[in-house]
């Protein structure tokens, strides 16, 4: 492959020859390599050199198909966690890029920015790191990506002079998602950004000073499309919901089939319903059988302008999601299937059971275990008990098929159902 | 390393930041009162309030690893159309907000004439999930930008309209751990040879007893080899995860010979119609080719265009699948069943047909 250094791409003097990154130039997806090269090519920067050596490694792995990055330790002042350090196991050919260090900047929630502050973070990573930066990393993180040891409490100090800290790493509570939810969209059924800030702030210290037995992720999305994939990748996944009827404004279904056609709605809203909970009228307007909606948002995404979720908003949380170490991947179940999100005491008790499934998990859990094997381990009633929530039929696709399970105390179990289904409707009355 | 300083700086735990300090105006005064959306063409959203304001936003495709030149650029553009404020979305598009319509198409032909495709909404191909590969990561098997760039530059066209049955969301990762997550399409690497152990550094690199705990098969023994305590893999048990590599990197998972690619399909976090779903293995095998992969191009051309002609509108790669059977798609794609799509894990038995339900 060293056939690219005569090609005709002229390598300055110096310069790494990257014959297969430059390859990555043409094409109309905006190029990573064009990127690096702008960096390698800023006369006078301090980062030009490191990002020649830098392009020279990747090129390096290009051609030898292998990594050449080993972690280390790394931190910054008062802190565990949030630092991902890079040294090149290639250093004798690429000196200058021997560390190469990414900071875990946590983003604001659902990932707004002024360009004044984009600018700011520009100019901080200019002056102490490589000048490459991605929004965001697949935790959510901004990550300064490139930064030596040496140059590491500089940038996370100007950083968080600028109003940032730090995200986690390592057995810690990680950086949080949350989706644009309010600030743009219908179908948001709590206050995205306030959960997010409310129950990441008030456990910092574990994720500044890791001492879990393993990971553990927040994802907040505003509804059933998950936006954020909270189910599938976060321990602790909220999911927008609302407990009353879709709303639907019958003139605009009307609208909307004779735009598109009865068939077609017939094909992509009727028969798409996963509980066959809605039907077209003759008359062109929609039935639907709430109680048996199980809110998945088809419908709604299909008819935006006629159908919206219902007043009585809120969340569902489910535990347990994760990737595939190491017992393969696992999506969160579903343990809480309402909580209101609105007064201050709503919050305080969705702060109150992150605590508990966070000790849970710190009490519980096997080191480099997820919350999600440890349920699976203990089995979801010892789970259950631990952070007090009762059994609920929301919880499961359907009961148990197995008789292996000791039934005496059924009859005290059941009694407990009965009084909470009579309890839950003297609620109901008394708040209406 | 760092010199101690005689008085260092003490950080600020100021945690996950106040977004509304960055929060475009328009959408700051409008929190939770939305009423509904619609895209009057490809890239571009238009949200209404309920007391019938409207919104427009501009959506673009970035290259995730951003130079700061390319911030700058895309900062500027964002003061001239967008009142200084833009947005990430979670596959790392920007999004430009935009309250003046006649903006809407002049910021439309500024970022595509800097090189920023317009689209990725609706029943688009999105930007694809990025991991970190061998521009950072410490076990990579493959790079990330370069595949996506690869995927992203033949599926250009796909981005920027919307000509799907539904969204295709494709996800990448450079290992088995596969912190691409789930998608539609998913481009993993999958290793097909047991660890390389290089015995002389494992006692002091790794603490064996916890590498032995993370393998997910019981394959890994203490052991003595060559007079010196290592670490031992039963090589008719592994299952070339690649789990021990990250706790002990003298167990070398990845090579040029033993690394490759296989390609998963069918994979959904949304809860519209059906639940959420993982991937399923399509094919595995494939080369790890840089710089262009043209391998997995090929295949992933080829199942996004037996999807885009045979689903229905609304259906999701995986639900489509459902409907038509696992048959037809593997004779739709060209792609081959064999006992390796059998799973064989925990819970295998879920996966298979218990019932007199077939197609021919």
């Amino acid at each position: 492959m060293k056939d690219g250094e005569t090609a005709d791409k002229k390598v300055a003097e110096g310069q790494h020859p990257t014959p297969m990154l430059d390859e990555l130039e043409g094409g109309n997806w905006p190029s990573f390599v064009t990127g690096l090269k702008r960096l390698r090519d800023s006369k006078g920067e301090r980062y030009a050199p490191m990002m020649n050596d830098l392009l020279g490694q990747l090129e390096h792995s290009y051609e030898e198909q292998m990594g050449f990055w080993k972690g280390g330790t790394l931190s910054v002042f008062g802190y565990g966690g949030g630092i991902i350090p890079r040294f090149s196991e290639v250093a004798d050919q690429y000196p200058e890029s021997k560390e190469f260090h990414t900071l875990r900047v946590m983003p604001p929630p659902g990932f707004h920015y002024t360009t004044e502050v984009l600018r700011k973070m520009c100019d901080i990573w200019e002056r102490h790191g490589s000048g490459l930066i991605a929004f965001h990393g697949q935790s959510g993180d901004i990550m300064f990506q490139g930064c030596t040891s040496e140059a590491t409490q500089a940038a996370f100090d100007e950083l968080n002079e600028l109003g940032f800290d730090l995200g986690g790493a390592g057995p810690a509570l990680r950086t949080a998602m949350s989706c644009v939810g309010q600030a743009r969209c219908e179908q948001s059924c709590y206050d995205e950004g306030k959960a997010h800030r409310r129950v990441i702030n008030k456990f910092l210290d574990e994720m500044h000073r890791p001492a879990l037995p393993y990971k553990f992720k927040f994802k907040f999305s505003g509804c059933g499309n998950d936006c954020v994939n909270a189910i599938h990748r976060a321990d602790f996944a909220v999911i927008g919901t609302w407990r009353d009827d879709i709303k639907i404004d019958q003139e605009k279904v009307k609208e909307h089939v004779a735009n598109v056609g009865r068939k077609y709605t017939i094909d992509t809203v009727v028969n798409m319903c996963p509980t066959r909970a809605i039907s077209l009228n003759d008359d062109d307007t929609l039935e639907i059988d709430n109680k048996s909606c199980v809110r998945c948002m088809h419908c709604i995404n299909v008819m935006t302008k006629a159908l919206s979720p219902g007043d009585d908003r809120g969340a569902s949380i489910l535990i347990g999601g994760k990737r595939a170490l190491k017992v393969g991947d696992m999506m969160g179940i579903m343990i809480k299937p309402f909580i209101k999100l609105e007064t201050e005491e709503d919050w305080e008790e969705l702060e109150d059971f992150a605590e508990a499934c966070i000790e849970f998990f710190a009490d519980n859990a096997l080191e480099h275990e997820r919350i999600g094997e440890t349920i699976d381990r203990v089995g979801l009633p010892a789970f259950l008990e631990a952070v007090g929530v009762e059994a609920d039929p929301n919880m499961v696709n359907h009961p148990r098929t197995s008789c292996y399970v000791r039934t005496d105390d059924f009859d005290e179990e059941a009694a407990k159902w009965f009084e909470r289904k009579a309890l839950d409707a003297g609620m109901t009355v008394a708040s209406e | 390393m760092s010199e101690v300083k005689e008085t260092p700086r003490e950080a600020i735990e100021s945690g996950v930041p106040d977004h509304l300090q960055y929060m475009h105006p328009m959408l700051k005064r409008n929190l939770g009162k939305w009423a509904w959306h619609e895209r009057p063409r490809h890239g571009v959203l238009r949200h209404v309030t309920k007391d019938g304001e409207d919104v427009f936003t501009v959506r673009a495709g970035t290259q995730r690893q951003m130079d700061v030149y390319t911030i700058r650029k895309l900062c500027d553009i964002a003061d001239e159309y967008g009142d200084g404020h833009v947005r990430f979305t979670t596959r790392s598009n920007i999004e430009f907000i935009v309250e003046d319509q006649a903006k809407v198409d002049p910021l439309i032909e500024e970022l595509q004439a800097n090189g920023f495709p317009v689209g990725g909404t609706g029943a688009s191909v999105s930007m694809i999930s990025h991991t970190q590969g061998w521009l950072h990561c410490d076990i990579p098997g493959t790079d990330a930008s370069g595949v996506v760039k690869s995927m992203m530059d033949m599926l250009h066209e796909e981005f920027v309209n919307e000509n799907m049955p539904n969204r295709v969301r494709i996800t990448t990762s450079c290992c088995q751990i596969n912190c691409g997550g789930q998608g539609d399409i998913a481009i993993n690497v999958q290793y097909t040879k047991p660890p390389k152990i290089n015995h002389d550094l494992v006692a002091n690199v790794c603490e064996r007893p916890a590498v032995v705990a993370r393998c997910p098969v019981a394959a890994i023994r203490p052991a003595i080899v060559d007079g010196k305590p290592s670490l031992e893999v039963d090589e008719k048990k592994c299952v070339c995860c690649g789990a021990c590599y990250p706790p002990c990197p003298p167990m070398q998972i990845n090579g040029k010979e033993s690394t490759k690619i296989a390609i998963w399909v069918g994979g959904k976090h949304s809860n519209a119609r059906s639940k959420p779903t993982f991937h399923k293995l399509a094919v595995a095998n494939l080369p790890n080719n840089p710089p262009h992969w043209p391998e997995v191009a090929d295949v992933v051309k080829k199942i996004i265009t037996a999807y885009k002609e045979d689903a229905q509108h609304w259906e999701r790669m995986g639900e489509w699948i459902e409907r038509i059977g696992w048959n037809r798609f593997f004779d739709l794609t060209g792609l081959a069943f064999t006992k390796h799509h059998l799973d064989t894990w925990t819970g295998a038995r879920k996966t298979l047909n218990m019932s007199a339900h077939v197609r021919f």
